[in-house]
């Protein structure tokens, strides 16, 4: 357990400190900050340096026409299948962009070329030892390759984590979550950050329940105490059972988000 | 394993406000409801301070406990489970009130002797 403490502002703890610890003091030490130590207030977002780059991330979309939406997943959920199946939907009809998040390699920005998008990839493994999630300044980057202008449409495909991603405002107007019937019932109650940050929860892979012991009154359930309001769209990626309702889903925001722009000019 | 990252947004701050002061102490507050390990967050700390100035510097961890207001009943609750309801009369109608924390709270500084 180590060495009990208690602090000036009255929480107590109990940590070891190394031999070479330069903090001597042991024990109370709730009389700190000690002569010779001034504490500095900052009561400041550990993340503000990336949400201040979000938000500008954000408006440079808006001044080029650009909705963005930031889709997150476990790995394997089915993200760049749903990519895919999107870009064959939407046509021409909507001009869209990717950026591809990914910790190496461009498998899955070779897989979805081809299809009339602009792809921007983004390997993460720059970061220190591969990050796991994209932030506001990998997308800033990434962005830097897209013609903002000559697009209506971004679909940010994030790492495939469960955790991290959920973490970081990249500068998206909105978020999706993809998750896949065979990840389990539970995932909401373990992962809340995700599934609370989603605006819309894509449930792929429904073309295995038949095959599944999955229980998704259950998970809808579960889903529903972590977040009451996402939208929740049942798809199956494979077949392309559902695909529809989520290219709606997408449109409704396109056009919503050109009236609000039109409104502000 | 976004403690690293958060370990780098938290070192970027220190150096901001220290203004080149040696730093003592460095204290965090983490709600309930954030998904940060903190043993994580110490360890990624000392590997990126290691061999810097601030290799004595301590960083300290607080957990802030998630607190919902119930607008149907008034109670409060401090939650265990990330489930955003009211223990008191089951409502799910509640403001957060804390326990969405990811906050740099202070940083001592060593004051420059004359």
């Amino acid at each position: 357990m180590g060495r009990f403490h208690r602090h000036a502002d009255g929480t107590e703890h109990n940590h070891d400190h190394g031999e070479d610890h330069a903090h001597r003091d042991v024990g109370d030490h709730s009389g700190y900050p000690e002569t010779g130590v001034s504490r500095v207030a900052v009561l400041e977002s550990i993340l503000s340096e990336n949400d201040r780059v979000a938000d500008a991330n954000r408006d440079a979309l808006e001044r080029g026409g650009v909705w963005a939406v930031n889709i997150m997943s476990s790995p394997g959920a089915g993200k760049t299948a749903l990519l895919k199946r999107t870009l064959v939907a939407l046509g021409e009809e909507v001009r869209v962009g990717v950026l591809e998040g990914d910790i190496a390699t461009s498998l899955d920005a070779d897989e979805l070329g081809g299809l009339g998008a602009t792809i921007s990839l983004v390997n993460t493994s720059a970061g220190f030892g591969g990050e796991c999630h994209l932030d506001a300044v990998m997308v800033r980057s990434g962005m830097t390759r897209l013609p903002l202008d000559e697009l209506d449409l971004l679909l940010i495909e994030n790492v495939g984590n469960l955790v991290c991603p959920a973490e970081f405002d990249v500068g998206q107007h909105a978020r999706a979550m993809v998750y896949a019937v065979t990840e389990g019932e539970e995932k909401p109650l373990k992962y809340p950050v995700m599934f609370r940050a989603a605006d819309v929860v894509v449930v792929n892979k429904v073309d295995l329940l038949p095959h599944l012991d999955f229980d998704l009154d259950l998970f809808l359930s579960n889903l529903q105490a972590i977040n009451p309001t996402a939208t929740v769209i049942q798809i199956s990626a494979r077949t392309g059972e559902g695909v529809d309702e989520w290219c709606t889903w997408l449109r409704q925001h396109l056009v919503a988000a050109d009236q609000a722009s039109a409104s502000r000019t | 394993m976004h403690e690293l990252s958060l370990c780098q947004a938290i070192l970027d701050h220190v150096d901001a406000r220290s203004g080149g002061r040696p730093v003592r102490r460095v204290e965090v507050r983490i709600g309930h409801l954030r998904q940060v390990v903190p043993d994580s967050l110490q360890f990624s700390w000392e590997m990126l301070t290691e061999q810097t100035d601030l290799a004595d510097c301590e960083l300290h961890v607080e957990h802030v406990p998630a607190v919902v207001h119930c607008e149907a009943c008034g109670a409060d609750t401090t939650l265990d489970l990330p489930v955003l309801a009211c223990a008191a009369c089951e409502s799910m109608n509640v403001e957060l009130r804390s326990g969405n924390e990811m906050q740099l709270a202070w940083i001592d500084v060593a004051e420059e002797v004359c």
